[in-house]
């Protein structure tokens, strides 16, 4: 099977700060990771190859020190990797994202399987996987929790909606998004490592994806991040203290007031 | 303090350490508590490659040495000092093939030590033969193609879990030290079983049992060296793997500082914290400085032996009895830092405290390691003094 990931080099948001005065996202000294979500995405093609034979290649868009993540996806089972690099690049909403990575899509040879991560957490928008597809009039199912079964060009699997999950059945090639039901990811191995050591990255800019430049980067995106900003603190609420059942009358009370429930049988005010 | 190691000693500390902090920590507790083995760990070990670190390349390992192997043991052992042993005793077990198997043998057991398949466990000990090595009784009579071996060992590291394993027996009980032979037995040859399984003070997630030879037949082809050469098979093992525990040892009482130092930065006691105390900062300086000691003198004498170099008896014999030493007193004084809390088995000292024991004991009692340095130190006198 050929297999193609897409990754995403985020910051380690759990220490993200936003900086009072720009409001925007302070970056330095904070970790560049591999999107959390796209390594089980990674995982889930690397045991894919594992057992059916294969290739996986990692494809990510992003400035040269993505290079170093592409590494540690070879590091974790990738055999090949590819950075889309280009200050034209540069500026992508999820819509010049999407193109991009489909057009790189696109120039690699006959794929079955596009596999990404649900979201990104920098972004959070979850739409660059979808976007893909569409560029590349695929059929796409985002959210998969598991894949049942590929047998020849047919594919059934398991999406997560809201209350559970959905039995889905495609053909290849597709796209999925996973969530991290779908697998634990390995850590890298030693001869992983010495193998992403000596590995060789090629850097695809705008001209070797035959780009139409309009489409790409900030040109190229409909929508611009305008602000950044942690929403204002929200008041405290009212605080209910004393024996239990002193506080539940309290909250019982507060709350008819409230209109949330009605005053119902053997209600004491 | 920088060792200058190499890009991929480090990439090898760095992975162990992955390893170690998102395998080995989550389940240490719980296997600690149940004194269970870990396959799950073992799985993790695997797919790291660390179990072919110190094998050559051309069966399936690394091609790194003991020092490379000493790099993993400790950072593991910083997590779990019971959880290490998996691959710490199998390259114990393992060294006996290196050094003395023939290519046929090598190429038959070393692959699959190589990627983990197979762990090994070192049987040399016995009921009536722990120091006293030369009161090995178990024995191992020639019968035509085969040796037949009959006796019992005990307190074998890996017992339960090992798929080969390299025993010590008596060929020639008149020859005293040089009547005993080194085999290879693998699981499942008829005759070789797994007795009483030990419960100990700590390393509870490694596996410690008997070794039972009931006329267990061993074809000649699992000799190693010769005949008569058990006793200095085990010697040259032991020799090799003596970092090994040191490494063990040192991980063990770097976690246990690390542990320390933390608590102490944010404990507070009469409205500071603890740190800023004199005397718990000496405490702290005493440990880390001890640590660092026999890191130094650890990562030399792994150095040495990769190296090639000659009389690696008395610096081997040094580094365990200084590590292990070392690392009781460690553990030891961080669960004085951490105090009541420090005894409770909510926090990781305790523990700590109980595995760092067993180094001083194993693999040679302390005892011995300073019999075998005293006697080196003197023979050394007595041939400079010839001269």
């Amino acid at each position: 099977m050929n297999i193609i990931v897409c990754i995403k080099q985020v910051p380690d948001t759990t220490e993200v700060r936003i900086n009072p005065e720009t409001n925007t996202l302070v970056r330095e000294g904070v970790a560049s990771i591999i999107n959390p979500f796209d390594l089980y995405a990674l995982e889930e093609g690397v045991r894919l190859r594992e057992a059916r034979g294969g290739k996986v290649t990692v494809i990510s868009m992003g400035p040269p020190q993505v290079e170093a993540a592409l590494r540690e996806t070879i590091a974790l089972g990738a055999d090949e990797a590819v950075l889309l690099c280009d200050r034209a690049f540069a500026g992508a909403d999820t819509w010049a994202t999407s193109y991009t990575l489909a057009r790189a899509i696109s120039r690699l040879e006959h794929f079955d399987l596009v596999i990404c991560g649900k979201q990104a957490i920098d972004g959070d928008t979850a739409q660059v996987g979808p976007g893909i597809a569409t560029l590349l009039d695929i059929p796409q199912a985002a959210c998969v929790r598991k894949i049942i079964e590929i047998s020849g060009e047919a594919i059934r699997l398991e999406r997560m909606v809201e209350e559970g999950y959905e039995v889905l059945e495609g053909r290849l090639p597709m796209l999925i998004t996973v969530v991290k039901d779908i697998n634990q990811p390995r850590l890298p191995s030693l001869k992983g490592k010495l193998k992403a050591k000596k590995a060789e990255i090629p850097v695809w800019g705008a001209d070797a994806l035959e780009a139409d430049p309009e489409r790409l980067g900030l040109k190229g995106s409909a929508t611009q991040v305008v602000r950044i900003f942690s929403p204002p603190a929200r008041g405290g609420g009212e605080l209910f203290t004393g024996e239990a059942a002193e506080a539940a009358a309290g909250l019982i009370a507060a709350l008819r007031k409230a209109g949330v429930v009605s005053a119902g049988p053997g209600s004491s005010s | 303090m920088d060792y200058f190691l190499t890009e991929e000693q480090q990439m090898i500390k760095d992975l162990a350490r992955q390893v170690a902090e998102e395998r080995l920590k989550p389940v240490r507790a719980e296997a600690d508590e149940k004194a269970e083995f870990s396959w799950e760990v073992v799985k993790a070990l695997r797919e790291a490659d660390l179990f072919g670190l110190y094998l050559p390349e051309e069966y399936g390992g690394l091609g790194g040495g003991v020092f490379e192997l000493c790099l993993a043991v400790e950072e593991l052992s910083r997590v779990c000092g019971g959880l290490s042993l998996s691959l710490a005793a199998t390259a114990l077990a393992t060294f006996p093939i290196l050094l003395f198997g023939t290519d046929e043998q090598k190429k038959k057991y070393l692959p699959a030590i190589a990627t983990g398949e197979h762990l090994a466990a070192f049987a040399l000990t016995e009921p009536e033969a722990g120091s006293d090595a030369g009161s090995t009784r178990t024995t191992a009579v020639a019968d035509g193609e085969d040796f037949v071996i009959n006796g019992r060992k005990c307190f074998i590291t890996n017992g339960g879990v090992a798929d080969v394993c390299t025993v010590i027996a008596m060929t020639d009980r008149s020859k005293g030290s040089r009547g005993a032979s080194a085999f290879i037995v693998e699981k499942g040859m008829p005759g070789f079983s797994v007795g009483k399984d030990e419960d100990k003070m700590g390393i509870r997630a490694s596996s410690t049992t008997e070794l039972i030879f009931e006329d267990c037949r061993v074809p000649r082809a699992n000799l190693l060296s010769r005949e008569g050469m058990g006793f200095i098979v085990a010697m040259k093992t032991l020799d090799q793997s003596r970092p090994g525990v040191a490494s063990q040892a040192l991980g063990i009482a770097q976690g246990a500082l690390e542990a320390a130092v933390e608590y102490a930065r944010t404990r507070r006691q009469f409205g500071k914290p603890i740190a800023s105390f004199q005397g718990l900062q000496w405490i702290l300086a005493d440990m880390a400085t001890q640590v660092e000691a026999a890191r130094a003198l650890t990562y030399a004498v792994a150095r040495m032996i990769d190296a090639g170099g000659k009389n690696i008896s008395r610096p081997s014999a040094m580094t365990k009895l200084f590590a292990s030493d070392m690392a009781v007193r460690v553990t030891t004084d961080a669960v004085q830092v951490l105090g009541g809390y420090g005894y409770m088995k909510e926090y990781p000292v305790e523990k700590m405290m109980r595995d760092a024991k067993i180094t001083q004991i194993y693999e040679g009692t302390n005892q011995i390691q300073r019999d075998v340095i005293a006697a080196q130190l003197i023979k050394e006198s007595a041939s400079r003094r010839d001269k």
